[in-house]
C-alpha cells in the first residue's frame, strides 16, 4: 500500500502511530513492509492455505465473534444433502463435470423446508458454447454481482442457531479447513509457525465488540487462477471475526486506476451493463421474461428484488420514447453474449482475423497485458486500430519498433494494420467524475482547454456516434435501429462540446411522468419498472438528488467529522461503509461505544449514526417479515447484508462462485510445488487455452520442471504507473526508476552467478527477456516441502519501443494466459522461469533460445492444461514433489 | 567583537546577523526518517515547483535509489539503506551509547572517557557517532553546553531486533546557521533570507564555484549542461521554496509528503518536535533514534534542516562531523583588521557588476 | 533615471544602509529576489481536480495562468489526501505540459513505415466509416441454434479505467447499441 497507494497509506501510518499493528504479507519486502510492524514473506499463490489456516484457527479455538456470526452470517444455514466437500473428493466439490471442466452448482444449494423442492440453484453462469480455443469451463458470471449476491429463488432456508447440525455451514466450514494447520502453512507458504501465530494472535485480539481488523489487498490477490477465492477466504475470516460493516473493519480493495471502480460500475466490460445488471446471454436470456427471472426473484430479500425497475430505467435512458412496454423496453436491441468475451479471448479472436477494428483507450496491452507477444501479434492482424493516449505508447508503435520486428516475426511493410493515433484531453482539460477505490465519486472541474487535436473521450465518442448515426440515417436495416433510436441528443456548450453534467444527469435518472416529471431521481427506490423513470446506472442514482451535483460537494475535511459525508458522493446513496447495519448488534445498539457507527434510535424510530444507514431506515431491529415476503420488506431487522438474497453474510456461497462454494487451496497454473492437500493440483474450473503459442512449464516436479526452476512474480513500483504510459514519458518519474530490473536474493544470485547491477536473462515457456539485477535481502528463499524455492521479483512498467524516455523488456511478456473462471482475470502474479547471467540474445537467436528451453523441458500443448488431476498417476506428477 | 563573535561559528540567529529586522522566526525542516516510506514525492514535487531539470536516466544498482546524491539538479534525495539484523544491532548499540551519554548521571563517565579528537559533530548528543563521543566529552569539558540533549532515556524493554529493515531518508540542503557557501560567495548571489535560510539568486550568481568547495555537506553544485538548460553553469540548491514561504505557503516537498515525514515550520518548533519524537521512539524501545543537525554548538552552529535518523549519519550518506569551512576566518579577520571587511564589500560589488545577463 | 535610487541600490551603500555589513542579507538581494512571488499566488484561477493516477482519489488544485496550467499540487481540503500527493501525483503538471506529449493526430497507413499527418475531422470520419464496415462484416443475427445474438464480433475496445464515468457511459452505450460486445478495460487485469 505504501508502494502503490502512498497517500492512502498516510491513514495506515496514522493508525500505527495510535497503536494499530500493521502486518504486511507479501512475497517480497516492499516499502509497505518497511513501514509495518512485521513483514511476512509468503510463497506466491499459496494464500488460501494461509488464510484457511487462520479460519481453522479461529474455529478450532472458538475465537469467532459468536453473536455476530449467528445473527448476521449464514453459519447456521443448512446445506442440502447432496453436497460433497473437497475433503471427500480429493480436491473436487460435488457437481464437477470433467468434460466441461466446470461445476453444476446445484448440489451446493441451501436445504429448503420442503414446501418448495424446485430449488433451481445454478441458473447463473451456465456454460455457453466454446469460443476461440477457450476450453471447457466457459462460464463468466461471478462479477455480475458486484453490488451484491446472486439471485436465489427465495429466502426460505433452514437454520440451526446452535450451529451443531452437521450440515450447517458452520460445521461444513470446520471440516473443510480442518487440515489447514500452522504446520501446513509453514511447509506450503514458507511462513513459520511462530509468524503464523503472530498474525493469528494479532487479528483475534483485535476483533470483537471493541476492536476491528481490516484486510487490504490489491492485484496480488486477484491475479491468480483462483483469485476470487483468495478474497472469499478473507471474507470468511472477516465475517467470523465480526469485522464486516463496521468502522475499521472490512476488506479494502486498493485499485490501481483513477476510475477503475467507476469503469466497473458503469462498465466498459463485456459481461455487465451499468449497475452490475447482467449482459444478456444467448440461451438463458433469450426473452425479456427470462432475463427478468434470471437477474432477480421478487421473492428474494433485499434491494436486488427490484432489479426489473433498474433494468427498465436503463433501457428508457438509452432508447427513450422508443422503449415501451409493448416492445419490452427495447430489450431485443441488446446484443447477446455466448460465453466469455474477455480481453484475452478477444486477442485470440484477433489472431483468427475475426476482430477487424480495435479501440485502445488509455490502455497499453503490448506492455500491460499478460503474454505481450500474443497481444502484439494480435494487433498486427487488425484491419484498423484506434489508439487514444497521451503519449505514443508501445501499443501504437508496435508496427515499427516492437520486439517481434527485432526477432523477424513481423515486418513493418507486411503489417496491414491501419493505425489512427488520436490524442486525448488530460484530466484537467475536461470535467467529469472519477469513482475512486471506496466508491466515492468526485467531480473534476475543467481547468483549461485541451491543446492541439486533443479532445476528451466524451467529445470523441459523442462525435463518433453522431457521425455513425448520420451515415446510417437512411438505413432500413433492422440491425441499425438500436443505433438510430439511441438517445444521443446531448446539450453542447458554447464551444460545441458536449456537457458532461447532462450525461451525469442521465446516469442519475429522472422522473418521466407525474408532478415530478423532468426532475432528477433522489434515490433508486424511486425507480419504476413501468417506464415512468429513467436511470443509466441505478447505483449512481442520487448523485444528482435534489438537482444538485453531489459529486462536486467540497466541504473541507477539517470542517467535517471523519466520515466526511459532504465531500464527494459515494454510491449507493452516499454510504461510506457498506452493510453498516452490522455495526450495531441485533437489537440495534452499537456493539461497543468505541465502535459505535450506525444504530437504531428508538425515540425517532429510525436508524441513525455517523454514516447514511445502509438499511431500510424505519425497519425496526425486531421486525420479522411475514412468510414469503420478498424485496426490501423481506429483510428482517437483523438482516444487515441487504443485497444478499437471504440478508446474511455468506461464509458458504450456495451460488455465484463457479469454482466452489468454499475457497480451497490449489497450486498456480505453473508451480514447482505439488498440492500438499489434494491430488487435484490446480483449480479444476480455471480457464486454460491449450495453444502452441501459450505453452507452460511442467509443474510439481514433473519431468522438465527443473528447466524452469524458479518462481517469478510481477508488480508495480511507486515511481511508475502500470504499463508506463503516464510515467515513462515524464522526466521526473522516468529518472527515478529508469531501467527494468529483477530482484533476487543473495542466495539465488550466488546459485546462478548473478551480480548486483549486472544483467540477467529470464526465460519462461513463452519467451525470454533481460533485466538489470538487484541483489537484495528483501527477497527471501523459502523451504517448501523440504526444497528451497527461490522467488524473483519483476516490476512490469517497461516496454520495448522508441518513444518513451525509458524503455526495457516487458515483464508481462514472460506470462502465459490462464484465467480465473469467475472473473476471467489472468494469473500474472506467479509463473515459472529460469534465470542466468548476461543479456538475452538478439534477433532470431532469441526465438532459438526459447525453443531450446521448451524442447529441453518437453512441454507440449497439453502440459499444465489437464483440468482434473484427481486421477493423475505418479508419472505426471511426482507425489513427493521432488525433481527428477 | 560582540557582533562578530557569532558570525561564523556558534549559536546565533543568522537572519538577525544578516541585518534582517522583519522579526520573522527562523524556518526549517524536520525530516523524520522513521516514518518515511521512500515514495520520492519530495523529489518530484521539488523539481516540479522549481523547474529543476532531469538528472540522469541510469540505474545505480543501489537499492531503489537512482538519484544518488544532492546536486545542482537534485535538491531532495531519498536514500535507501538495506540492513540485516547485525547492522541493526550495531545501530542500536551506538544509539544506546548516545542515550547513555545524554543522561546526566552518565555524562561524567563520558567526559572521563573523553579522548583527544577535536570532532564537533553536527549530530546532537544522541546523534553523535562513536568516534565523536570522545569529542562530546571534550566539548562538555570546555564549557560548550549541549542544547538539545535527550531527556527521556531508554525504555525498560527494547523493541525486538528484526532480521532486516529498509531505511529511507530524504536529504536536503541543511540551511546551516553558519553557511560556508554564503560566507565565501564573492558576488552576493548567495544570501541569508529573512527566514534564516540560504538561497542562491540565479540572476546574481556568476558561476565562480567557490561555494561548491565550501559546502561541508556537498550540497551545492554548479548545474552542468548547455545554454538551453535552465540556469546552466550557475550554483543551484534547495531554496527552501523561498518564493512559497514568503507567501505563507509550505515548501513543495513538505506539502506533498504523504506521511508528514517532512515537516516544515518555525525551526524552534521543528527542533522541539524532533526531540519529542526521539523521546517517543526511545520510549517505544528504539534507542537507535537520534537527531542530526539540532545542536547549535555543532560544527555549523546547527542546521535549518533537522533530521531524525535511525543509524549513524554515514549510513545515510551524511557526513558525521561537518564543520563550516570558514570557521577559521575570524582569526584572519582579527589579523587583517576591519579594512578587510571593506575589501570584501568592494570585491562583492565588483562581482555584482559582472552578474549574468 | 532616478540617480538617488540607483545610488541607494549600490551594494556597498545598501550594506551600510541596511546594517548588513557582511553583505549576506537584504543588502545583496536583487530586484528579482525582492519581487519574487510564487506562481500559486499569481495564478489567474485555481481549479479543484482529482489526481489521474491510482484510485485513492487525492484532491488536486490546478493553478492556471494565461490559460495554461502552471502548477498542480495537493488540495488541503480533501479529507482523503489532506493536501498530499505521491511522486506520480506530484508529476501531474508534467503529465499535462510534457514536451513529449502528443497533441496531433498521427496516422499510419497499412504497410506504412512512418507516421503521417491527418486532420482530426478526417480521422474521425474515417473511423466512423471503418466502424460501419467492420460492424457489418462481423455481424451475427443468430447462433447455431437460431437464438438471437444481434451483435458484431469484428469490433473490440480496451480501456476505460483512466476515464470519467460519463465517458465510460457513452462508450458502453454506443458500443452496445452498435452490437459490439468485446468491450473491456483494466478491471480485467
Amino acid at each position: 500500500m505504501a508502494e502503490c497507494h502512498p497517500v492512502g497509506f498516510q491513514w495506515v501510518a496514522e493508525a500505527r502511530r495510535r497503536g494499530a499493528k500493521v502486518i504486511h504479507i507479501d512475497p517480497r519486502f516492499t516499502r509497505t513492509s518497511a513501514s509495518a510492524d512485521k513483514h511476512i514473506p509468503i510463497r506466491a499463490g499459496s494464500d488460501v492455505v494461509f488464510l484457511g489456516a487462520l479460519v481453522n484457527h479461529v474455529l478450532a479455538k472458538e475465537l469467532y465473534f459468536r453473536d455476530y456470526v449467528v445473527a448476521y452470517t449464514n453459519a447456521s444455514t443448512l446445506v442440502n444433502e447432496d453436497y460433497r466437500d473437497t475433503e471427500a473428493l480429493d480436491g473436487l466439490f460435488s457437481g464437477y463435470d470433467p468434460e466441461k471442466g466446470a461445476y453444476s452448482l446445484k448440489s451446493w444449494a441451501y436445504e429448503t423446508d420442503g414446501s418448495d423442492d424446485q430449488n433451481r440453484a445454478g441458473s447463473v453462469g451456465e456454460a455457453g458454447p466454446e469460443e476461440h480455443g477457450a476450453m471447457k469451463s466457459d462460464h463468466s458470471a461471478g462479477d455480475q454481482h458486484g453490488s451484491g449476491g446472486p439471485a436465489l429463488e427465495h429466502a426460505k432456508v433452514l437454520r440451526d442457531e446452535t450451529l451443531q447440525h452437521p450440515r450447517t455451514v458452520f460445521q461444513i466450514l470446520k471440516r473443510h479447513y480442518a487440515r489447514y494447520t500452522p504446520e501446513l502453512v509453514a511447509d506450503t507458504c514458507g511462513i513459520s509457525v511462530d509468524d503464523f501465530h503472530y498474525v493469528a494472535k494479532a487479528i483475534t485480539e483485535n476483533s470483537g465488540r471493541d476492536r476491528t481488523t481490516s484486510w487490504v489487498y490489491s492485484v496480488g490477490w486477484t491475479q491468480h487462477t483462483l483469485g476470487a477465492q483468495f478474497i472469499r477466504t478473507s471474507a470468511i475470516l472477516q465475517l467470523l471475526l465480526g469485522n464486516m460493516g463496521r468502522p475499521g473493519g472490512g476488506i479494502m480493495a486498493l485499485r490501481g486506476h483513477a476510475s477503475i471502480q467507476g469503469s466497473t460500475d458503469i462498465p466498459t466490460l463485456y459481461n455487465i451493463l451499468p449497475g452490475y445488471l447482467a449482459m444478456p446471454m444467448a440461451g438463458t436470456h433469450d426473452t425479456w421474461e427470462q432475463y427478468l427471472d434470471a437477474i432477480a426473484s421478487k421473492e428474494q430479500k433485499g434491494f436486488w428484488a427490484n432489479a426489473d425497475a433498474y433494468a427498465v430505467s436503463l433501457l428508457k435512458s438509452w432508447w427513450g420514447d422508443t422503449a415501451t412496454a409493448e416492445n419490452n423496453w427495447c430489450y431485443d436491441y441488446l446484443p447477446r453474449l455466448s460465453g466469455p468475451h474477455g480481453t484475452y479471448q478477444t486477442v485470440m479472436s484477433m489472431l483468427e482475423d475475426e476482430v477487424e477494428g480495435y479501440f485502445l483507450l488509455g490502455q497499453n496491452p503490448a506492455v500491460g497485458s499478460a503474454h505481450g507477444r500474443m497481444q502484439r501479434l494480435g494487433l498486427s492482424h487488425l484491419k484498423w486500430l484506434v489508439v487514444r493516449d497521451l503519449n505514443l505508447i508501445e501499443s501504437a508503435t508496435f508496427w515499427k519498433d516492437g520486439p517481434e520486428i527485432a526477432t523477424g516475426e513481423l515486418k513493418t511493410e507486411d503489417i496491414q494494420t491501419e493505425v489512427f493515433f488520436l490524442p486525448p484531453a488530460s484530466h484537467v482539460e475536461k470535467a467529469g467524475t472519477f469513482t475512486q477505490t471506496q466508491r466515492l465519486l468526485q467531480w473534476r472541474h475543467k481547468a483549461v482547454a485541451p491543446p492541439g487535436d486533443c479532445q476528451s473521450e466524451l467529445e470523441f465518442f459523442y462525435e463518433l456516434g453522431r457521425r455513425i448515426r448520420q451515415k446510417l440515417k437512411d438505413s432500413t436495416d433492422p440491425r441499425d435501429r438500436p443505433l438510430l433510436d439511441l438517445t444521443w441528443d446531448y446539450p453542447v456548450d458554447e464551444t460545441g462540446e458536449i456537457d458532461p453534467t447532462a450525461v451525469l444527469l442521465e446516469i442519475n435518472g429522472v422522473h418521466l411522468t407525474g408532478a415530478d416529471a423532468g426532475k432528477p431521481l433522489d434515490t433508486y427506490i424511486d425507480m419504476r419498472a413501468d417506464g415512468s423513470t429513467t436511470g443509466g446506472c441505478w447505483i449512481y442514482t442520487g448523485v444528482f438528488g435534489g438537482g444538485v451535483n453531489h459529486a462536486a460537494s467540497r466541504v473541507p475535511g477539517r470542517e467535517q467529522n471523519e466520515v466526511a459525508l459532504d465531500w464527494g458522493w459515494a454510491w449507493p446513496m452516499n454510504r461510506r461503509i457498506l452493510y453498516n447495519r452490522a455495526s450495531a448488534d441485533p437489537d440495534g445498539k452499537p456493539w461497543s461505544e468505541r465502535k459505535a457507527y450506525v444504530w437504531w434510535d428508538e425515540a425517532s424510530g429510525k436508524w441513525t449514526g455517523d454514516d447514511v444507514p445502509d438499511f431500510p431506515v424505519t425497519t425496526r431491529p425486531d421486525y420479522r417479515p411475514g412468510e414469503g415476503t420478498g424485496g426490501p420488506q423481506g429483510l428482517a431487522g437483523d438482516d444487515p447484508f441487504i443485497m444478499q438474497a437471504d440478508g446474511k453474510g455468506w461464509l458458504f456461497t450456495p451460488k455465484g462462485m463457479l469454482d466452489g462454494p468454499l475457497p480451497t487451496h490449489y497450486e498456480p497454473q505453473e508451480s514447482p510445488v505439488r498440492n500438499p492437500l489434494y491430488a487435484q493440483q490446480s483449480n479444476p474450473a480455471r480457464k486454460v487455452f491449450p495453444r502452441k503459442d501459450n505453452l507452460w512449464a511442467p509443474s510439481a516436479g514433473a519431468p522438465g520442471s527443473e528447466v524452469y526452476p524458479y518462481v517469478f512474480t510481477t508488480y508495480r513500483l511507486t515511481e511508475h504507473h502500470t504499463a508506463g504510459g503516464m510515467s515513462r514519458w515524464l522526466p521526473y518519474l522516468a529518472e527515478l526508476q529508469p531501467e527494468f530490473f529483477c530482484e533476487v536474493s543473495p542466495e539465488l544470485a550466488a546459485e546462478r552467478g548473478l551480480e548486483n547491477g549486472g544483467w540477467a536473462t529470464l526465460v519462461s515457456a513463452r519467451t525470454a527477456i533481460e533485466a538489470r539485477v538487484l541483489v537484495t535481502e528483501r527477497m527471501t528463499p523459502m523451504t517448501i516441502g523440504g526444497r528451497t524455492i527461490h522467488q524473483i521479483g519483476l516490476p512490469y512498467h517497461w516496454g520495448v519501443g522508441s518513444e518513451a524516455l525509458v524503455t526495457g523488456d516487458a515483464a508481462n511478456d514472460l506470462l502465459g494466459v490462464a484465467l480465473d473462471p469467475n472473473v476471467q482475470i489472468q494469473e500474472s502474479k506467479v509463473g515459472s522461469c529460469d534465470i542466468k547471467p548476461g543479456r538475452r540474445p538478439r534477433g532470431e537467436e532469441l526465438l532459438r533460445l526459447v525453443a531450446e528451453y521448451q524442447s529441453r523441458s518437453g512441454t507440449t500443448v497439453m502440459t499444465g492444461n489437464e483440468l482434473d488431476t484427481t486421477g493423475a498417476d505418479a508419472t505426471d506428477i511426482d507425489s513427493t514433489g521432488q525433481e527428477h | 567583537m560582540g557582533f562578530w563573535k557569532n558570525q561564523l561559528t556558534g549559536p546565533t540567529d543568522p537572519a538577525t546577523d544578516a541585518a534582517w529586522d522583519t522579526g520573522k522566526p527562523r524556518k526549517g525542516f524536520f525530516t523524520d526518517t522513521s516514518i518515511c516510506i521512500g515514495c520520492k514525492a519530495c523529489e518530484v514535487a521539488c523539481k516540479e515547483w522549481n523547474a529543476v531539470p532531469e538528472d540522469g536516466l541510469g540505474l545505480l544498482g543501489s537499492s531503489y535509489d537512482n538519484t544518488g546524491a544532492l546536486g545542482a539538479s537534485t535538491w531532495r534525495h531519498v536514500a535507501f539503506v538495506e540492513q540485516d539484523g547485525d547492522r541493526i544491532a550495531t545501530a542500536r548499540e551506538s544509539g544506546r551509547r548516545l542515550v547513555d551519554l545524554g543522561m546526566p548521571a552518565l555524562r561524567a563517565t563520558a567526559e572521563a572517557a573523553g579522548g583527544s579528537s577535536d570532532g564537533s559533530g553536527v549530530t546532537d548528543l544522541r546523534g553523535a557517532t562513536p568516534t565523536e563521543r570522545t569529542a562530546v566529552g571534550q566539548r562538555e569539558s570546555t564549557g560548550q553546553p549541549f542544547q538539545d540533549g535527550g531527556s527521556a532515556g531508554v525504555a525498560v524493554a527494547e523493541a525486538e531486533i528484526p532480521d532486516f529493515r529498509w531505511l529511507m531518508s530524504s536529504d536536503v540542503c541543511k540551511h546551516c546557521t553558519h553557511a560556508a557557501c554564503l560566507d565565501v560567495c564573492p558576488t552576493g548571489a548567495l544570501f541569508r533570507t529573512e527566514f534564516g535560510t540560504v538561497v542562491v539568486q540565479d540572476d546574481v550568481c556568476n558561476g565562480c564555484g567557490y561555494c561548491v568547495a565550501a559546502c561541508p555537506f556537498g550540497v551545492i553544485e554548479r548545474r552542468p549542461g548547455e545554454d538551453t538548460v535552465k540556469n546552466a553553469g550557475i550554483a543551484q540548491k534547495c531554496t527552501l521554496c523561498y518564493d512559497r514561504i514568503g507567501h505563507d505557503q509550505t515548501p513543495a516537498c513538505a506539502q506533498a509528503c504523504p506521511t508528514t515525514s517532512i515537516k516544515f515550520g518555525d525551526l524552534a518548533q521543528m527542533q522541539d518536535a524532533a526531540r519529542e519524537r526521539v523521546d517517543v521512539l526511545h520510549d517505544l524501545g528504539y534507542p537507535e533514534a537520534r537527531l542530526y543537525g539540532a545542536n547549535e554548538n555543532d560544527g555549523v552552529g546547527g542546521t535549518g534542516s533537522v533530521f531524525l535518523l535511525l543509524d549513524e549519519p554515514e549510513v545515510y550518506g551524511l557526513p558525521p562531523d561537518p564543520r563550516v569551512t570558514t570557521a577559521a576566518l575570524p582569526d584572519m579577520f582579527r589579523k587583517a583588521g576591519f579594512a578587510a571587511v571593506a575589501m570584501l564589500g568592494l570585491a562583492a560589488a565588483s562581482f555584482v557588476g559582472g552578474r549574468r545577463r | 533615471m532616478d540617480v538617488k535610487r540607483t545610488l541607494l541600490s549600490w551594494p556597498v551603500v545598501r550594506q551600510v544602509a541596511t546594517g548588513d555589513l557582511l553583505g549576506r542579507g537584504p543588502a545583496v538581494t536583487s530586484r528579482q529576489t525582492r519581487e519574487l512571488a510564487p506562481r500559486t499566488s499569481t495564478a489567474d484561477r485555481v481549479v479543484q481536480s482529482v489526481c489521474p493516477y491510482c484510485a485513492v482519489g487525492c484532491g488536486q488544485r490546478v493553478f492556471v495562468k494565461d490559460e495554461r496550467v502552471v502548477q498542480i499540487e495537493g488540495d488541503p481540503d480533501s479529507p482523503i489526501s489532506r493536501g498530499r500527493l505521491c511522486p506520480k501525483g506530484s508529476a501531474s503538471e508534467q503529465l499535462v505540459n510534457s514536451p513529449g506529449r502528443q497533441t496531433k493526430v498521427r496516422y499510419r497507413r497499412p504497410g506504412g513505415t512512418e507516421w503521417e499527418d491527418l486532420d482530426r475531422d478526417t480521422a474521425v470520419d474515417l473511423i466512423a466509416e471503418r466502424f460501419i464496415e467492420s460492424r457489418r462484416r462481423g455481424w451475427q443475427d443468430h447462433d447455431e441454434n437460431g437464438r438471437p445474438l444481434r451483435r458484431t464480433m469484428a469490433i473490440a475496445s480496451l480501456g476505460g479505467a483512466t476515464l470519467d464515468n460519463e465517458e465510460n457511459y457513452l462508450i458502453k452505450k454506443l458500443f452496445t447499441a452498435a452490437g459490439a460486445i468485446q468491450i473491456e478495460n483494466q478491471a480485467r487485469i
